[in-house]
């Protein structure tokens, strides 16, 4: 099946989503995801961060589709036409998007733990505007703990729902969901019951912001200050497969193997993610390569940059902060 | 007199009690669906009586029918949406209360035609007394042998089961509706796959409004081809208008389509003209959702001919100069309203209401609330206007249902049409706290005309 998108022509089997397709391609092309996980079915379609234009539904059918599609759950068909990037539509909207997630999200990267690979961050900052339009009270929470590992501060959430489907999916039992409606809803366990199951630490990794954050983690590090190490151990839970945050030998966090579309391909467990924090414990593979253009591998690895020509990079961050 | 179809027997005593009802040609058509006729004449018949989905979108009826999946073996459902609640509608609410048995009817018939052996109602939760009316229509027809297993030894079974929602608006929406109905979170489902091919329970559902329920039996006794007659154009057959506001005769009544708005306002059988002799500001022609417009677009559009009550004359011009039929909720303001306000109502509603799934809306809408709170109140600056204007359309059409849509096409609207008066009630706010704006420039010019 072959599908256009911005100008670029690719062959991909049928039931693929424009995302996926984009991804195949990769580069700019690709739809910011906020809510949209490849390994937990049924997410997606929320954030409309991925919205595209379908400029020719098909080659059978080439009227262009009249709504902007969110391209995480829209199959792709033969023939189909895709502008992303090259839409001016397509990212005024997207700027829409950024102001209105950010409209109850605190902006308080400076003291947030996922400061640096927070989904989030990438998107206003590749997408948003530099001033917020909206001069209202914005909602607050408290900081609450969900069980022994994990705290909600619940004023970043952007209610991806991708942990309401981790807790859902990942082990038997649901134990927590969605309140209320509208912008007051709220992500919360069952009456003030921890969630306790032996995967519930995959939450920290799939939230897109630092709305769940991991309480063995919390104000101890900036994720730019720690090396990354692919690691593994046996584990009779999941696959072992981890990576080690370390600076010098001392193990600051663990978390599962993030793609670079920060996506977990395995999900590993409690034990795994929170037990084990002696670097003895472990084998340790090797550095990790961070993918995205994030700020974690700017200070590391000289293959952190060298994807992008150095004079290149100084361009784009020079059009960056033409405007401030 | 327009044709009646729906409140043909509304007037006669008793019509609510199964006797009186079956006394007066209830149930007929059961009968001859179940005897007469195979499931797939019934579809067709209703393809060719052109019936639309009377529940906003105006989606010819027999075209979703005919998109169910009757091949897969599963179970199919029939659902109706009862969930009534767009500020300014409450048509199903009259049918339901006054006339249960045409409902039932109709979900017999129509569960006939898609060979569905259950049928849910799933009815709006503050209709609590009309839920104990509908269980008891259904256990008269049960008891006359009209529901149950192997009805009129035809072998054919159906049940059907009233369902209260809880409240939410968002479950009018077909897929929130079957996600509630399956006991979860009322959130709207992504389409496709559609409700007709992966509905209830994952089966294929068709999801149908009261009123074109109701419809049906008239059509299978009648034909479709009679139906087809009354209207106009592709608007065929009779609508119930619940119309409310400043008018004489608040009501519901059905009326032809293609009736001119102007007798429908104006004549005694229906609104009786504007209350207290005043003049005409702005009319909501369907519902709060659809666009408001002022008096001289609404009455004529925007090339001078006459509007008409049909799907195709009221979206005459599209969104710059017309509005919609939709669910048929006729809210009509005199000169002694205020736009803004009735604009931040409609907004807090759909606030109030928003899912809170999607990002455009659950922000979007609160947003909009609030500044227009703030210009309603006197705090407003003139650079919020193009900032709502600004809102609504990056909420419109980004969103996974209709409520973005329907959130923010009144605040389009409104300053589409009203923006003199947005500026006023920002330029003059001490007055705009003690009086109303009155009348538009253009519909001062407008009326003065037509009086010569």
């Amino acid at each position: 099946m072959k599908v256009t998108i911005d100008g670029v022509e690719i062959e991909v089997e049928p039931g693929t989503t424009i995302m996926n397709a984009a991804r195949k391609v990769g580069g700019d092309i690709v739809p910011p995801a906020m809510c949209y996980y490849t390994s937990l079915p049924g997410s997606g379609g929320k954030c409309r961060a991925c919205l595209v234009k379908v400029a020719q539904g098909s080659t059978a059918d080439p009227r262009p589709m009249p709504k902007l599609v969110a391209s995480c759950c829209t199959n792709v068909q033969e023939g189909m036409v895709v502008q992303n990037i090259t839409s001016p539509e397509v990212l005024e909207t997207r700027k829409g998007i950024v102001e209105f997630l950010l409209i109850n999200h605190p902006l308080d990267c400076p003291v947030c733990d996922q400061a640096g690979e927070c989904d989030l961050q990438n998107f206003a900052f590749d997408h948003g505007r530099q001033q917020t339009r909206y001069d209202f009270e914005r909602r607050t929470f408290d900081v609450i703990n969900i069980g022994e590992d994990i705290k909600l501060h619940m004023t970043r959430c952007i209610l991806c729902y991708r942990c309401t489907m981790v807790a859902d999916q990942l082990t038997d039992g649901r134990e927590h969901g969605i309140l209320w409606r509208g912008d007051k809803s709220e992500i919360s366990t069952y009456i003030q019951k921890a969630v306790e199951n032996d995967f519930s630490g995959n939450m920290i990794d799939v939230c897109p912001v630092g709305a769940l954050t991991d309480k063995h983690f919390r104000f101890r590090n900036r994720v730019w200050f720690l090396n990354p190490m692919d690691s593994h151990r046996d584990c009779k839970k999941c696959s072992g497969k981890v990576v080690l945050w370390m600076r010098g030998n001392e193990v600051y966090r663990i978390t599962g193997r993030k793609d670079q579309y920060n996506e977990l391909k395995e999900f590993i467990c409690n034990d795994c993610r929170f037990e084990n924090y002696d670097v003895k414990n472990w084998i340790i593979e090797g550095p990790r390569e961070i993918a995205n253009e994030s700020v974690i591998n700017s200070n590391h690895y000289e293959h952190g940059t060298k994807a992008l020509p150095k004079e290149l990079f100084s361009k784009i961050n020079n059009e960056k902060w033409e405007n401030v | 007199m327009g044709k009646k179809i729906l409140l043909e027997h509304i007037d006669k005593p008793g019509i609510k009690s199964y006797e009186v009802y079956r006394q007066n040609g209830g149930y007929n058509s059961v009968e001859k669906a179940l005897k007469e006729m195979k499931p797939s004449d019934i579809v067709e018949e209703v393809k060719k009586s052109g019936l639309r989905g009377r529940g906003g979108a105006g989606f010819p009826a027999g075209m979703k029918w005919s998109f169910i999946d009757k091949k897969s073996g599963n179970p199919r459902y029939l659902v109706c949406n009862a969930d009534e609640s767009e500020p300014g509608t409450f048509k199903d609410r009259y049918l339901m209360e006054f006339i249960p048995h045409l409902l039932i009817e109709g979900m017999i018939t129509s569960s006939i035609a898609l060979e569905s052996n259950l049928g849910f109602i799933y009815i709006r939760g503050e209709y609590k007394w009309i839920k104990k009316i509908l269980e008891q229509a259904i256990s008269e027809a049960r008891a006359a042998g009209w529901l149950g297993h192997n009805i009129l030894g035809t072998g054919y079974s159906l049940e059907l089961v009233v369902h209260p929602g809880a409240g939410a608006y968002i479950c009018g929406e077909e897929t929130a509706l079957l996600e509630s109905l399956e006991g979860k979170r009322g959130n709207p489902r992504i389409k496709p796959p559609f409700p007709a091919v992966k509905g209830l329970y994952g089966n294929p559902t068709v999801v149908n409004n009261v009123e074109t329920i109701a419809t049906v039996p008239w059509i299978i006794n009648n034909g479709g081809d009679a139906y087809a007659k009354i209207g106009i154009g592709r608007s065929t057959g009779t609508k119930l208008i619940s119309a409310c506001g400043n008018i004489n005769k608040p009501g519901v009544y059905e009326i032809e389509l293609g009736l001119p708005v102007e007798e429908f306002l104006n004549s005694d059988e229906y609104c009786g003209g504007v209350h207290n002799g005043k003049m005409l500001k702005a009319v909501v022609a369907g519902g709060s959702s659809v666009p408001i417009l002022p008096a001289e677009l609404f009455l004529k559009t925007k090339k001078g001919e006459s509007r008409l009550m049909s799907y195709e004359s009221l979206s005459d011009g599209g969104f710059e100069s017309g509005t919609m039929l939709g669910s048929g909720g006729f809210i009509v303001y005199d000169e002694d309203q205020c736009i803004v306000r009735n604009t931040w109502n409609f907004s807090r509603f759909y606030h109030h209401e928003s899912c809170g799934q999607c990002s455009p809306c659950r922000e979007g809408t609160g947003w909009m609330e609030k500044v227009l709170h703030n210009l309603e109140s006197g705090h407003g600056k003139m650079s919020d206007i193009d900032l709502l204007w600004d809102i609504q359309k990056k909420i419109d059409g980004n969103t996974i249902c209709p409520l973005g849509d329907a959130a923010a096409w009144p605040v389009a609207s409104a300053i589409r049409h009203f923006r003199e008066e947005f500026e006023w009630h920002i330029e003059y706010t001490h007055e705009a706290q003690k009086r109303n704006y009155g009348l538009l420039k253009s519909t001062k010019e407008f009326f003065a005309a037509s009086v010569v």
